[in-house]
C-alpha cells in the first residue's frame, strides 16, 4: 500500500437527507416529467399512531376473566334502533366498508357479498350504483348515498337494508371520488351515464343540499321515500369527530360511519391521503364524546374505520366506545389483493406484491381492482367469498378471545378502563393512560 | 279527484297513500291541500297519477318521481324534482336551488324562475325554465336538456359533461370546459318539442346552444418522455 493512500484524509460519508429523502426525490421528478400530482389507491402509508399503541390490561385479582373457549362472549349487534322499523342485525362487529363496482370486479362485489353473507354480516355499495352481484349475493346490503348519485334510484334505494349518506371518507375528507377512464368500461360508463373512457371525478359535496339543517331534511326525504323502514347512516372522514357526530346525530341519523385516514380509497392524489384527516385512533373517543354528551351513546350506533385489520384492532375499537367497525382493505388482502403469489406480475408493473396501489390503472393482477375481462377471470368469487368469510370469522375470534380475557360477555363491555398506551401519543388520542402511570395527555384534573 | 290535506293526514300518512298506488290504480287525480311549504311532498311516488298541490312547497317536492304528473300550483323550495327518473312535475311559480338536480328523466318545468344550481348533475332529465335561472346551473351536468328561455346567471354549465344547453337570453359567464355550440337542425327539433311541451310560445331559433368542449375529460400529462 502506497504511503499517500496510507495517509488519505477520512471522507465524508455520503448521507442521505431526510427531508429529501429518496422516496421525496423520486417524486419530484415524477411530478417534473408528468406534469400531474399522483394517484393512487388505498389509505395513508405514512406512520401514524394506531391501535398498536395500545395494549389490553387483562384480568388480575382486581377482574375475573371469562374461560377462554366456552363461556360465552356475544358478537351480535343492531345497527339503526333510532327510528328505523328495521334495524339491521349482525352476528360479528365487523361489516364490509363501501367499494364501488368500477373500481372493484364485479366477481369482486359478488365475493364480499358471499363472503359476508355467510359471516351473518353486511357489504355496503360505493359510488357507482348497486349491481346485481351484490344485491344477490348479500343477504344484508348497504347502499350509499352519495354525492355523483350515479346510478341513484328509487326503486334500488328500496331493495336496500340500510341508506349509508356519505359526506365524507378517510382517505379524503372533503374531497371527491375518481374513476380513471381505463376503468370506464362499457357497463360502468352506462350504469354512471358517462362517455366511456373518460377521467371521471365526481363531486366532493352533495348536489341538493348543503349543511346540517338542509341535511335532516334530506333524511326526512329518504326515509319518506322508503317508508321508515331502513336504517340511515350518515359517513364521515376523520376531520372533525366531534362536531361531524354531533351534527349527524342532531340531523337524525340512525349510525355514525366515522372513517380515519388509513381508510382506503380507490383513487385519489396521493397528497390528499397522506395529508388530510386525522388517525382513526383520535377519532373514536371524540366521537364517542359528542354521543355521550347528547345522550345517544349506543341510542345511535357508532361504526368506525380505518386500518382496522385483526381482532386486536376490533377489540379496540369496542373498547374505546364504538359498535362495529368497517374493514374494505383487510377485505380485499382477504381476497387475495396484493398476492405474493402474483409477484412477477406486480414487478413487471414497477411495484411489488403489498405495495401496488395503481388500483386506478385496472391493471390489478388479482383480477379484484380491475374491469379488464382477462384479468377479472383469475378471480374466483366463490374462492374470494370462503376467504373472506374465514377471515371474519378469525377476527371475531380474536376479539372474543380478548374480552375473555378482560371478564367481558359481550364485546361491547370492553372498556377504556381494559386498555393501556405504549405512547404519549395514543395516550393522548385514547385518553387512556400511559402505561404504568394512571395518566394520559389532557387527563382531567391534570394540569398539564 | 281525491282530495288530501296534509296537515290534516299528516306527512306520511299522504307520501304512503301516494306510493301505494300502481300501474293499475283507479284514483288518477290527487289534490293535496294545505302543504303550507312542507318538505318531502309527493316523494318517492311511482304511478301514472295526477297530483295537484294547492300551494307552495318546501324542499324535494316531487323527488325521485317515478310517472307521476306533479303540478304545484305555487312555488318550490329547494330540489324540486330532484333525482326524477320518469313522469312530470311542473311549478306555476318559482323555484328555488336545486332545481331538478341529478335528475335521471322526465320533464321539470318552472313556469317562474329557478334559483341557482338548476339542472346540477342532471343525467337525462329535461328542464323548460320559462324565466331566469341563477349561477352555477348545469354543473357537471351529464345529459339531458336544459332550456331557459330568460338570462342564466355566472358559471353555466361548468364542468359539463353531454347535456344541451338552450338559453334565450343573456348568458352571465360561461363555466370552465362550456362553449356556444353550433345550434343544428337536430337540436332546434328537440328544441321545438321542450318548449311545445312545456307550454312555451318562444321560438326556437332564438336560443342558442352550449355544452362541453370536452377539454376536461381526461387529466392532462405530459408524455414527452
Amino acid at each position: 500500500m502506497s504511503d499517500k493512500k496510507q495517509n488519505a484524509i477520512p471522507q465524508t460519508v455520503p448521507v442521505q437527507s431526510s427531508t429529501f429523502s429518496q422516496t421525496v426525490n423520486a417524486e419530484i421528478r415524477r411530478a417534473a416529467a408528468t406534469g400531474i400530482y399522483d394517484i393512487r389507491g388505498g389509505g395513508a402509508k405514512r406512520k401514524v399512531p394506531h391501535f398498536d399503541d395500545l395494549l389490553f390490561l387483562g384480568a388480575s385479582i382486581s377482574r375475573y376473566p371469562l374461560e377462554g373457549y366456552r363461556e360465552k362472549c356475544e358478537t351480535k349487534v343492531t345497527l339503526g334502533t333510532r327510528f328505523a322499523k328495521n334495524p339491521i342485525e349482525i352476528d360479528i362487529p365487523i361489516t364490509i366498508a363501501g367499494m364501488s363496482f368500477g373500481s372493484l370486479s364485479g366477481g369482486a362485489k359478488e365475493a364480499l357479498g358471499r363472503g359476508a353473507s355467510m359471516a351473518g354480516t353486511s357489504t355496503t355499495t360505493g359510488d357507482g350504483g348497486m349491481t346485481v352481484e351484490e344485491r344477490g349475493h348479500s343477504s344484508k346490503l348497504v347502499y350509499q348515498y352519495l354525492p355523483s348519485r350515479y346510478g341513484m334510484n328509487p326503486d334500488d334505494l328500496r331493495k336496500a337494508d340500510a341508506i349509508e349518506v356519505v359526506v365524507g371518507q378517510g382517505a379524503k375528507p372533503g374531497g371527491g371520488g375518481m374513476l380513471l377512464g381505463q376503468k370506464i368500461s362499457d357497463r360502468v360508463a352506462k350504469m354512471r351515464n358517462l362517455p366511456k373512457g373518460i377521467d371521471q371525478r365526481s363531486a366532493c359535496r352533495h348536489p341538493d343540499w348543503t349543511g346540517p339543517d338542509d341535511l335532516e331534511i334530506k333524511i326526512l326525504e329518504l326515509r319518506e321515500i322508503t317508508g321508515w323502514r331502513v336504517p340511515i347512516y350518515v359517513k364521515v372522514g376523520g376531520a372533525r369527530p366531534y362536531f361531524d357526530t354531533t351534527l349527524a346525530v342532531k340531523a337524525g341519523a340512525d349510525v355514525v360511519v366515522l372513517d380515519g385516514m388509513q381508510g382506503g380509497t380507490a383513487a385519489t392524489q396521493d397528497v390528499f391521503i397522506e395529508h388530510v384527516g386525522q388517525p382513526i385512533l383520535a377519532c373514536i373517543r371524540e366521537a364517542v364524546r359528542a354521543l355521550q354528551d347528547l345522550d345517544m351513546h349506543r341510542e345511535v350506533q357508532l361504526i368506525v374505520s380505518g386500518g382496522v385489520r385483526n381482532g386486536a384492532d376490533v377489540a379496540k375499537c369496542m373498547a374505546l366506545g364504538a359498535d362495529a367497525v368497517s374493514i374494505g382493505t383487510a377485505a380485499l388482502i382477504a381476497l387475495g389483493d396484493n398476492d405474493p403469489r402474483w409477484e412477477a406480475e406486480y414487478q413487471k408493473l414497477g411495484t411489488t406484491a403489498g405495495a401496488y396501489d395503481d388500483w386506478h390503472e385496472g391493471k390489478d393482477p388479482a383480477g379484484i381492482t380491475t374491469q379488464d375481462p382477462e384479468l377479472m377471470k383469475r378471480f374466483d368469487p366463490v374462492e374470494g367469498g370462503r376467504r373472506l368469510n374465514n377471515y371474519l370469522k378469525v377476527m371475531t375470534l380474536e376479539a372474543q378471545t380478548i374480552a375473555r380475557a378482560c371478564g367481558k360477555s359481550h364485546v361491547h363491555n370492553l372498556e377504556p378502563e381494559d386498555l393501556c398506551a405504549l405512547t404519549l401519543e395514543a395516550a393522548a388520542m385514547a385518553k387512556v393512560p400511559l402505561a404504568g402511570t394512571d395518566w394520559w395527555p389532557g387527563k382531567p384534573g391534570t394540569s398539564y | 279527484m281525491e282530495k288530501l290535506d296534509l296537515q290534516a293526514l299528516g306527512l306520511r300518512a299522504l307520501n304512503e297513500k301516494l306510493q301505494n298506488q300502481t300501474d293499475e290504480t283507479n284514483q288518477k287525480d290527487w289534490e293535496i291541500i294545505n302543504p303550507r311549504g312542507s318538505h318531502a311532498i309527493a316523494v318517492g311516488v311511482d304511478a301514472p297519477i295526477n297530483v295537484t298541490v294547492r300551494g307552495s312547497t318546501g324542499y324535494y317536492c316531487g323527488g325521485m318521481n317515478k310517472q307521476a304528473h306533479i303540478h304545484v300550483d305555487g312555488s318550490a323550495g329547494p330540489g324540486v324534482a330532484e333525482n326524477m327518473m320518469s313522469g312530470t312535475v311542473t311549478i306555476d311559480g318559482d323555484a328555488s336551488q336545486y332545481a331538478g338536480a341529478t335528475g335521471h328523466g322526465g320533464t321539470l318545468v318552472i313556469k317562474g324562475n329557478a334559483a341557482s344550481r338548476c339542472g346540477i348533475s342532471m343525467k337525462g332529465i329535461d328542464i323548460v325554465v320559462h324565466g331566469n335561472i341563477g349561477h352555477m346551473s348545469a354543473f357537471m351536468a351529464q345529459s339531458g336538456n336544459l332550456v331557459v328561455c330568460g338570462d342564466a346567471g355566472d358559471a353555466l354549465g361548468d364542468s359539463i359533461y353531454e347535456a344541451r344547453l338552450f338559453v334565450r337570453g343573456a348568458v352571465k359567464s360561461l363555466g370552465a370546459d362550456c362553449i356556444e355550440k353550433e345550434m343544428r337542425p337536430e337540436h332546434l327539433d328537440i328544441l321545438r318539442d321542450l318548449l311545445e311541451k312545456a307550454g312555451c310560445d318562444a321560438k326556437p331559433e332564438e336560443f342558442k346552444r352550449y355544452g362541453s368542449a370536452r377539454q376536461l375529460y381526461n387529466f392532462k400529462i405530459d408524455n414527452a418522455y
